[in-house]
């Protein structure tokens, strides 16, 4: 590898290094819920996660009816 | 005319002692009331914006395409449902003024702050997604309607592009607000053009004034139910208008002429859609409509003005959703990397705030441009990933909303929560079957 394809490798690096930090910071920064708890609001999040996992599950039924078809 | 909250207290628009009114003249009186309704109009007028915008900016180049398929396959019979929807709209919108004059923070960075970072990065990326894909049907619906005019397509997306890059970089909220609302004028174009149509006020009251499914509710039926929704309620307004509501500067005594902007723009909305339906109703009714240029090629056929009027109309609500979609987009991103985002801010104050709004349009645009881009398939999957995000999006708003500790007296009320729970509910269940038939068109029938 000559020094400028070193040079470019290195700073791209860098480039996505410093991005991954700063995505590192901010979930670091908003670590935690900082809403009030309640039952109603855990209900809520989770019926949230049950309702998306469901889609994302249906999303997949679709993506391999669709590969199968092929 | 000054910015909110910098020069005069919205909250008291020089009322006029009553004392001193009743002991006068029936010409004074009248005078002093004409100028209190003009200073009212006028603090109207300072802090109306970010609610008329979204609202009018909703009836994008998709809705426009909607409004016209449900008037040309059922004519005036669902008119009655699009006005029910005005208010349903108005109650999701308001809940984002109230959330972003007491927190002073746009929607992302809310969900970040109150859920943590799996729900903020979640909402964050199925809202880049979503307005990305969005983004490609208003330039889809823009390059239809200037190809009318036999304008290319490559030249308008650039052109387009440059006046949306211009309008932002011009470093000032209030001016990018003003011509949006100006732009926003343009989407009335469609109210003489269902007066040159003659419609019968009659039929239209008879018609579409009582609740009917006309032909029965089968799966077609509920397929235009359900796109009316979704382009009357969608995520991205959630997100744009708390940002723009924060970027504005409103305070929490603004709370009700935002309502006030709110509630104006939903009538606007409604009005619109109610009119559009009424034109292709009144002389499509029966033959099926593709798009909205499609409609205005046949509109043309029939009375050149209508037409004319149809296209325009779609280029201006295409040109509108644009700009309220990618701005929706780089506030959130601004707001979640700290990046500095505001509209008041210079190029050189927010280069990341104005390079993510550039590269947004840029590669929507282009994509409208590749030979063979799989255009259709974008604008199905457009409802699918929507309705991932606008279920997440309003449990958050709720959430958000009944905290006492954020909201402090702002936050809802028994009533504002039966309300929108069950809106929220009826929507999440709509929306889901919608998502599902979309991808299985076979299952309801």
């Amino acid at each position: 590898m000559s020094d400028t394809e070193e040079k470019s490798h290195g700073s791209r690096g860098s480039f996505f290094g410093r991005r991954f930090a700063r995505i590192r910071e901010i979930n670091k920064k908003y670590a935690g819920h900082h809403v009030t708890m309640t039952p109603a609001v855990k209900v809520a999040l989770f019926l949230l996660r049950i309702y998306l996992l469901v889609l994302v599950a249906i999303l997949f039924v679709k993506f391999f009816t669709i590969l199968a078809g092929r | 005319m000054p910015p909110p909250g910098q020069e005069q207290d919205m909250k008291t628009p020089t009322a006029q002692p009553t004392q001193r009114k009743n002991g006068l003249g029936i010409v004074p009186r009248l005078y002093y009331s004409a100028r209190r309704g003009w200073k009212w109009f006028a603090i109207f007028l300072t802090v109306t914006g970010p609610g008329v915008i979204v609202m009018v900016a909703d009836n994008d180049a998709g809705g426009i395409t909607t409004y016209a398929a449900t008037g040309a396959k059922y004519g005036y019979g669902l008119l009655w449902f699009l006005i029910i929807l005005g208010p349903v709209a108005y109650v999701i919108q308001e809940m984002t003024v109230r959330l972003g004059a007491v927190t002073k923070r746009g929607h992302a960075e809310a969900i970040f702050d109150a859920f943590g970072p799996f729900w903020g990065w979640f909402s964050l990326t199925d809202l880049l997604l979503t307005d990305w894909l969005t983004l490609i049907t208003e330039f889809i619906g823009m390059t239809a309607a200037l190809s009318i005019f036999h304008i290319p397509p490559l030249l308008t997306v650039i052109v387009v592009s440059i006046i949306m890059i211009l309008m932002v970089l011009q470093g000032r909220y209030w001016t990018w607000e003003k011509i949006a609302l100006f732009f926003c004028l343009f989407n009335l174009v469609y109210i003489p053009g269902a007066i040159l149509v003659h419609p019968s006020v009659s039929d239209i009251i008879h018609t579409g004034g009582i609740p009917n499914f006309p032909g029965g509710f089968n799966n077609n039926m509920f397929f235009f139910l359900m796109a009316n929704i979704g382009t009357t309620i969608a995520p991205w307004m959630i997100f744009f208008q708390q940002s723009s509501v924060v970027d504005k500067s409103l305070k929490e005594r603004d709370i009700p002429w935002g309502r006030l902007d709110t509630a104006v723009g939903a009538v606007a909305t409604v009005l619109v859609a109610v009119f559009i339906i009424i034109t292709t109703g009144s002389v499509l009714k029966g033959s099926a409509v593709q798009d909205a240029a499609s409609a205005a090629v046949a509109l043309m056929g029939i009375n050149k003005w209508v037409g004319t009027l149809l296209a325009i109309g779609l280029f201006d609500a295409g040109f509108l959703g644009a700009i309220c979609i990618s701005l929706a987009s780089s506030w959130a991103f601004g707001e979640v990397f700290g990046w500095a985002h505001s509209l008041n801010n210079k190029i050189k104050q927010a280069p990341w705030f104005y390079a993510s709004y550039v590269l947004l349009l840029a590669s929507a645009g282009t994509v409208v441009l590749l030979p063979g881009a799989p255009l259709v398939l974008i604008t199905l999957f457009v409802q699918v990933i929507a309705t991932t995000l606008l279920p997440a999006a309003m449990v958050f708003l709720i959430l958000l909303l009944n905290d006492k500790e954020r909201m402090g007296e702002y936050r809802n009320t028994v009533l504002q929560n039966i309300i929108t729970v069950g809106v929220v509910i009826v929507i999440v269940a709509l929306s889901t079957m919608y998502a599902v038939t979309t991808l299985f068109p076979n299952l309801l029938k």
